[in-house]
């Protein structure tokens, strides 16, 4: 009656986990600029808010940094506070 | 002692060429007045603000570093906060990377390929990220 096997609807996916890494320290970047408003798109989400480091894979030194140059960036409206469809 | 600072702030665009040019000599001036040295200038002109300050949606950008003592900042932005045609200001201390960045940045020529390299760097691993917002959509 009951089938022994267990069969999927979808063939399940095992996902490829691809190391994440910090990109600051991989490229020798020590100083993240605030005046640079398309650089640090790259790390907000599209509401313009900042992207955690466990989806980033930055290292917590220059998230802090990351986070600091994102919020100068929008003290001088480089950047928007809130937003819809940044990118 | 003297640190080195970075000081940008946005003029209202109301402003005609000749009041916006004496509003930023009046700070270059302020700067020299108070034993403060301008290592460098940016003019950035007539900019889009993200979101409007004031009922503005623009301004006018500027930029200079220089070094000073610690004590006059205090009173840098003392004249910030009390002048109408300023609507935001924004002073910076700098490290010695931020220092680091600013000279390569503003002498191109001298380190060319370095400067370019640290920049384009991050841009290839830009597919990572767009991964990685996919994910944020998810959760």
């Amino acid at each position: 009656m009951a089938n022994k096997e267990i069969r999927f609807l979808n063939p399940p996916t095992v996902e490829v986990k691809r190391k994440k890494y910090c990109r600051f320290q991989k490229a020798g970047i020590k100083y993240i600029d605030y005046k640079d408003p398309e650089f640090l798109k790259r790390f907000l989400n599209e509401q313009g808010k900042i992207l955690p480091r466990r989806l980033t894979g930055t290292s917590l030194k220059y998230q802090r940094k990351v986070a600091q140059a994102v919020k100068r960036a929008r003290h001088l409206a480089l950047l928007p506070y809130v937003t819809d469809l940044l990118k | 002692m003297l640190k080195q600072y970075e000081t940008v702030f946005i003029l209202t665009p109301v402003l005609s060429d000749n009041q916006m040019k004496e509003a930023v000599a009046k700070y270059r001036d302020l700067i020299l007045a108070n034993e403060g040295q301008i290592v460098y200038e940016e003019d950035w002109g007539l900019k889009k603000l993200a979101y409007p300050i004031q009922k503005k949606s623009t301004g006018f950008y500027h930029l200079i570093g220089f070094t000073a003592a610690p004590e006059f900042i205090a009173r840098l932005e003392l004249q910030y906060r009390r002048d109408e045609r300023i609507i935001r200001f924004l002073t910076f201390a700098m490290d010695k990377h931020a220092i680091a960045y600013a000279e390569k940045r503003n002498n191109p020529a001298k380190e060319n390929l370095p400067a370019k390299e640290t920049k384009p760097a991050p841009k290839v691993s830009k597919p990572d990220i767009d991964d990685d917002i996919e994910i944020d959509e998810e959760d």
